[in-house]
């Protein structure tokens, strides 16, 4: 496959103009934010729909609860704010007020992991994917790229019932087509391999791609899953494909406890025992740094995880 | 308070003698479950007695369904009175008296806090404190886009505004202007660990909530006249100042038998059968 990573685009400014053109189609879609709104791009939307706006100021307990009382006049809200606040700040009123009652409530949560870069450990959100996908009711999803964010948010719109959805704060290469349809229960198979699984989501999938393509030179065939969809996971494709290669590594800008790593680990160990690296912040905070720093300080570019898929490979070849 | 509106003296007696059944049936179902929460649960019952009788648009009345959408809505952000809003419902007519004796048990849809989804009447899921005005203001801002004239009460505890997440809804409510929102605080003065000035002190209440925007008025939360007048005023207020009308109401936790009033250790216990036979007793005089 052919990814120009020249070409970078904000997941976040996606989500503002998919936001803004769903908002025109439907009127009963509301938006709440918590003093983050140039961050979060829900400023598109409030310029275009003020009445349809609601900034709870800097109070994201009171604006997920908020949101679950509009749900209930039928009204279709998005809650943003950081990753950080909208999960951790918020995890009760989030579980009690919104998913419990199964309420139609979408979080698009921005500034997702160690990316956040210099604002440091404060608001690098690396258990938000763990915090809600713990939650009975949640649909958790973590888009690559531009266009997966658009259609995930095209998704949560249509789906009914409370949507996760984590973005990046940086801008990525488009690593899907331009005619790329989201869809819930299937994850995609980017590249085909036979000698070792990867399966990503968020800013990291192109690391893997990249990988897989430096791989390919030693004459390693990489298969890569691009998984956006955490909870509900796909069982099936990762089967498919552990069963194939016998060897899955995980890889995600966040913590490694709870987060996609974790929930492929308990989907195979119950499913398909094989042997599984798990990428991403190893069960530690993070720190201030530029972006692209500390994708290297927590080993996730592909030169630095090149070495652990030879590992696993070896390890595979040695059992 | 001018022109206050007024119950006759027929319909205070008979609230009356609907508010001893409601006492009944809550310590009833409590004593079966073995479990619940006696003391705030007998403090509101003439507030919700008033407000479903008396002032809310709902189901009863016009012979809708609970889902109809031009109703009144409250919303128990105390959601461990879970039994005064379910004995509340059950005289209303919202579900089969019964059924109460179902309340905490497995299988019932009188979960020991009120969970949306099951019985009618229960607009959203409450029992972690302090979300419900959050919750109540959504709702209100809901109606309004829809330019639905109805309103929108919440009942909190006093105990309960002692979360944060209550002040940042009560900026919310002022900042939105939300005339259609009546908020009501059952100001028992007790809280698990004791008295409420002692574990934190909340006084002066009113002034709190004049400093955040808000209209206030205060009652003895166990007379119908006042509670009726209160909430009845509230609805114009609101207009008149363009913003959210607060009631706090003075009550006695534990209201109604002898042994259970201005108690802190009835917060959280049931009754045991000679216990209720004595307050039964002391209810029906």
């Amino acid at each position: 496959m052919v990814i120009n990573k020249a070409v970078k685009k904000s997941l976040r400014i996606a989500y503002g103009e998919t936001l803004t053109e769903l908002g025109k189609q439907d009127e009963n879609i509301v938006v709440i934010d918590s003093d983050l709104s140039c961050s979060t791009q829900t400023q598109m939307f409030a310029k275009e729909f003020p009445e349809r706006f609601f900034n709870t100021g800097v109070a994201e307990q009171d604006a997920v609860c908020l949101a679950a009382g509009l749900s209930t006049c039928g009204k279709i809200p998005f809650v943003s704010t950081f990753a950080i606040f909208a999960t951790g700040r918020a995890w009760d009123q989030v579980r009690n007020s919104v998913a419990h009652p199964k309420f139609n409530v979408n979080f698009v949560a921005t500034h997702g992991g160690v990316t956040v870069g210099e604002d440091g450990a404060s608001h690098q959100s690396v258990e938000d994917i763990s915090l809600m996908r713990s939650i009975p009711h949640m649909i958790v999803i973590v888009p690559s790229d531009s266009i997966e964010t658009r259609e995930a948010i095209k998704f949560a719109y249509n789906y009914n019932g409370p949507v996760y959805v984590r973005l990046s704060r940086s801008n990525t290469p488009d690593v899907h087509d331009n005619d790329y349809n989201f869809d819930l229960n299937k994850a995609k198979v980017l590249i085909e391999g036979i000698d070792v699984t990867i399966v990503s989501n968020g800013e990291t999938l192109y690391e893997a791609i990249e990988c897989a393509q430096m791989l390919k030179k030693v004459n390693i065939d990489v298969e890569i899953i691009s998984m956006p969809v955490v909870k509900p996971i796909d069982k099936e494709t990762l089967i498919n494909s552990a069963s194939k290669t016998g060897a899955v590594l995980t890889l995600e800008n966040h913590s490694v406890v709870g987060g996609l790593g974790s929930s492929i680990c308990e989907c195979l160990a119950e499913n398909y025992p094989c042997i599984v690296k798990r990428i991403g912040v190893n069960d530690e905070f993070g720190q201030s740094g530029k972006a692209e720093e500390l994708l290297v300080k927590y080993g996730l570019t592909a030169d630095k995880f090149y070495d652990e898929v030879l590992k696993l490979v070896e390890k595979k070849n040695s059992k | 308070m001018t022109e206050q509106k007024k119950l006759s003296e027929e319909e205070v007696k008979s609230l009356e003698e609907v508010a001893k059944k409601v006492r009944e049936n809550i310590l009833v179902m409590i004593n079966a479950a073995k479990s619940g929460h006696t003391g705030g649960s007998l403090s509101p019952v003439e507030l919700l007695l008033t407000l479903y009788e008396k002032c809310m648009t709902h189901y009863k009345e016009w012979n809708k369904s609970p889902e109809w959408k031009n109703r009144d809505r409250f919303i128990l952000s105390k959601g461990h009175a879970s039994a005064t809003l379910y004995a509340t419902l059950a005289q209303m007519g919202y579900f089969e008296e019964q059924e109460l004796l179902t309340f905490r048990k497995l299988g019932t849809r009188l979960q020991g806090h009120p969970s949306y989804g099951l019985l009618p009447g229960i607009e959203v899921s409450t029992g972690s404190l302090g979300q419900g005005l959050s919750m109540a203001n959504g709702v209100a801002l809901g109606l309004k886009l829809d330019r639905n004239k109805n309103n929108v009460f919440v009942l909190l505890g006093d105990g309960e505004i002692q979360e944060g997440q209550v002040w940042e809804a009560a900026m919310t409510s002022a900042h939105y202007k939300m005339d259609n929102l009546i908020a009501i605080i059952d100001r028992n003065r007790l809280q698990i660990d004791g008295d409420t000035e002692q574990v934190k002190t909340l006084d002066p209440l009113d002034k709190k909530w004049e400093a955040f925007g808000w209209q206030v008025l205060e009652i003895d939360g166990h007379d119908f006249q006042e509670i009726y007048g209160a909430v009845e005023y509230a609805k114009e207020l609101g207009k008149q100042k363009s913003a959210p009308v607060m009631i706090i109401a003075n009550t006695i936790k534990g209201k109604g038998v002898t042994f259970t009033e201005n108690q802190a250790s009835w917060h959280g216990k049931p009754m045991n059968d000679k216990e209720l036979q004595k307050a039964l007793q002391e209810i029906r005089g």
